[in-house]
């Protein structure tokens, strides 16, 4: 599904991304956890094709094509979907509009026609129940005045809308109530299949109980310092990073 | 990044910016009294007319050129290289549209306005009444006929001089006074046509009322004035569109719009201004210096203005509502777009006298390129207008660093019960919801379309259905190639 290879991004003077190495088969479903600042929302932003870090070294194939030579709108419609840490409000424009402009520019691409309205809405319909996101936050304007909680659903919303190969969701988790985070894990369970990929940042055990992983990867100043079994992120609630920083800032000293 | 991406601005293209070849009757360049009093005679009016052109003629000479007084940098214009009369030929009397010269209705045609009455361009029967004036003339006004039998006149200003003179003598120039500016004071001496439009009492109109302005002719001036009575108890919904050609040399085009509305009557005046707004380098386009202004005559009348406006090179307009009847209301809803080196400086002005008036104020402006965009709002509240109320925002949206925006709010209290309220923002287009946007596949010039068409919604929202359609359109095209 996709490969990445010694990738370093800097925003600036500053390197963020210090040599990644990532190897994600179809089917899988990778956790990503480190400590505030380590670089996982910056990983998900250069895979997404954000222009404010500049890719210094490295590759990364994404079904066979070279991510790092897409724009970012062509990624996604490779099938690469990101859930936004901090998703972004766009007033006036409904949330149903948005959609249907990205589903038709993604069927585009793919030299398809625009989908007739009555599938779309269908699939709106559908989709909404699998998230049992309101009905009426899909008519209000993209995420404007919608809370925390609704925010992070809504991308999930959008994601099983889009249907993506990979999807990365940044702390998805965080803001949710322990009803909405399980229904956004079963709506994730339910989209997940063995054509498809799943990179899980988080920061809590708590959402790996419900969206099980296969590998967890531990992020500690621009670099994966340990990956594991979904043991590993039990190994971490219970331990902290204490043991991974001071390890690893005697090495670097 | 987003910067480096500006520079590379590309022209977005005037896709209304062809000619037409036809034949014309053109007045040589030059203004003075000879010229308009030939004028008045080439359309056959009466003396009263001749005098109210000549008056006015005789106060704009008086007048200083106002060149300070609006957010607007412009060349001088000279007024002698304008020619101030320029007709299509045709037969002095037009039996049917098989008269009109084809090249005409080929032009509306392409312009999406369709003459013929039992025809639209989707296949569709129209449901838009048209006047279409072409350079200085009124060349058609459909479903006349299906009108007058509700009583209701719609025609050119030179027909109505005739057929209705004592209407046109009773309103014209009683909202917008000869006297008023520099530019009224012009168009009252040299106006050379327009839309007259009468509703009659209790009349609700069945359909959409529009006039079509299309500048052809090079080194004309286009001057016509648009008259809307609506008398007790009637409604009507009037559209105004516009296009000319991609020239040069930079025309003038000065119009007086005035709005009358009697006991219990409505007018909602919409336009969608597409003028020519010059190339990338400011070169050429329409300077547009307008004048519309309404009065809320009687009780309970209201008078609401929407409008788009995405040409011209320099737009100067502050299309306005006098609330002079107890319980009036008032309305400007407005999307001002500017781009390249264009200029607008445009608002309202909502004069409260009556008692109970009510006045909304909702402006968008939206800077792109190197463009200046301001806002200019008059808010006055008179002494006795009690309980007046006015609630206006303005909210401009930039995109890039070279571009302006400007509000100017000037509020006038002279009644302690009055409450006003004014609110204020200016946002950048953000690169956060751009890429936002193309995360989930939608490319720049969509998701810019996607973004600022949000962000007018509730100026759009007030546009009869068809018109916002083509604004959203309009909007998007105007934008091609603004922002990285
Ligand atoms: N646009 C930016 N400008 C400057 N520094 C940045 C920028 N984006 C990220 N950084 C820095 O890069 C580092 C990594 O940030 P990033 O957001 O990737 O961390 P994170 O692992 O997602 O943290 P958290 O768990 O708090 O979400 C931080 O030190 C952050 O301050
Ligand atoms: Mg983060």
């Amino acid at each position: 599904m996709i490969s990445i290879k010694n990738l370093h991004a800097s925003i600036g003077e500053k390197e963020i991304l210090r040599g990644i190495n990532l190897e994600i088969k179809a089917g899988e479903i990778h956790a990503v956890m480190g400590p505030n600042g380590s670089g996982k929302s910056t990983l998900a932003s250069v895979l997404a094709g954000r222009t404010d870090y500049e890719v210094t070294q490295g590759e990364v194939i994404f079904n066979g094509k070279n991510l790092l030579d897409l724009s970012p709108e062509d990624r996604a419609r490779e099938g690469l979907f990101l859930a936004f840490q901090y998703p972004v409000e766009i007033p006036g424009v409904s949330n149903i509009n948005f959609l249907k402009t990205a589903v038709n520019e993604i069927r585009a691409y793919k030299g398809q026609e625009d989908m007739p309205a009555k599938d779309f809405l269908a699939l709106v319909k559908e989709k909404q129940k699998l998230v049992e996101l309101d009905g009426k936050l899909a008519n209000r304007s993209v995420n404007e005045g919608f809370s925390g909680g609704e925010k992070k659903r809504n991308e999930i919303f959008q994601m099983a809308m889009l249907n993506p190969k990979l999807a990365i969701l940044d702390e998805t988790d965080s803001g949710l109530d322990i009803d909405a985070l399980r229904i956004v894990a079963s709506g994730v369970n339910a989209l997940k299949s063995k054509d498809n990929a799943y990179i899980v940042i988080t920061h809590y055990q708590r959402l790996l109980d419900y969206i099980v992983p296969d590998f967890v990867h531990i992020l500690y100043n621009g670099k994966i310092v340990k990956s594991g079994g979904k043991e590993l992120a039990l190994e971490l609630e219970a331990k902290g990073y204490d043991e991974i920083k001071e390890k690893f800032e005697s090495l670097e000293s | 990044m987003a910067n480096e991406i500006l520079e590379e601005h590309i022209n977005s293209e005037y896709k209304w910016g062809f000619t037409t070849d036809i034949e014309t009757d053109t007045f040589a360049p030059g203004l003075n009294e000879q010229v308009v009093t030939a004028l008045s005679k080439k359309k056959n009016e009466p003396d009263w007319l001749l005098e109210f052109r000549l008056k006015a003629f005789r106060h704009w000479q008086t007048l200083p050129e106002p060149n300070n007084w609006a957010h607007l940098t412009y060349p001088k214009i000279n007024y002698q290289d304008i020619s101030y009369y320029s007709a299509p030929k045709i037969k002095p009397e037009l039996k049917s549209l098989d008269e009109v010269d084809p090249e005409i209705l080929k032009t509306f045609e392409k312009l999406g306005i369709s003459l013929e009455e039992q025809k639209r361009l989707t296949g569709v029967q129209s449901n838009i009444a048209v006047d279409a004036v072409f350079d200085s003339v009124s060349v058609k006004t459909t479903f006349r006929e299906t009108l007058s039998e509700k009583g209701i006149i719609f025609c050119s200003f030179s027909e109505a001089v005739q057929e209705f003179p004592e209407l046109i003598k009773k309103y014209m120039g009683t909202v917008v006074p000869y006297t008023d500016n520099y530019f009224a004071a012009l168009n009252s001496a040299v106006y050379s046509d327009g839309s007259f439009c009468y509703i009659p009492k209790g009349v609700r109109c069945p359909m959409e009322l529009s006039t079509y302005f299309r500048i052809n002719a090079t080194g004309t001036g286009q001057f016509e004035r648009t008259l809307i009575v609506a008398d007790e108890g009637s409604y009507v919904s009037y559209l105004e569109g516009c296009t000319a050609p991609q020239r040069d040399e930079n025309q003038l085009h000065a119009a007086i719009v005035e709005i009358i509305t009697h006991k219990n009557a409505e007018v909602k005046y919409s336009t969608v201004q597409n003028w020519y707004p010059g190339d990338k380098n400011g070169k050429g386009g329409i300077f547009n210096f307008v004048t519309k202004r309404g009065i809320c005559l009687e009780d309970n009348s209201k008078i609401s203005w929407t409008q788009v406006e995405t040409g011209s090179a320099i737009t100067w307009k502050y299309p306005s509502v006098i609330l002079k009847g107890n319980n009036s209301v008032g309305e400007f809803y407005s999307v001002a777009l500017t781009n390249n080196m264009q200029e607008a400086d445009t608002g309202t002005k909502m004069i409260h006298i009556g008692k109970n008036t009510r006045s909304t104020i909702i402006s968008k402006g939206i800077s792109a390129g190197k463009s200046n965009n301001s806002y200019r709002g008059l808010v006055q509240i008179r002494k006795g207008a009690t309980n007046a109320r006015n609630f206006s925002q303005c909210d401009s949206l930039l995109m890039g660093d070279k571009c302006g925006a400007h509000t100017f709010p000037y509020i006038e209290i002279k009644d302690k019960t009055a409450i006003v309220e004014h609110e204020a923002t200016t946002s950048k287009i953000g690169e956060d919801q751009l890429f936002y946007c193309k995360q989930r596949g939608i490319d720049n010039e969509k998701a810019i379309g996607l973004i600022v068409n949000g962000y007018c919604k509730e100026v759009l929202n007030k546009l009869p259905m068809e018109f916002a359609v083509e604004a959203q359109k309009l909007l998007a095209v105007s934008l091609e190639g603004s922002v990285g």
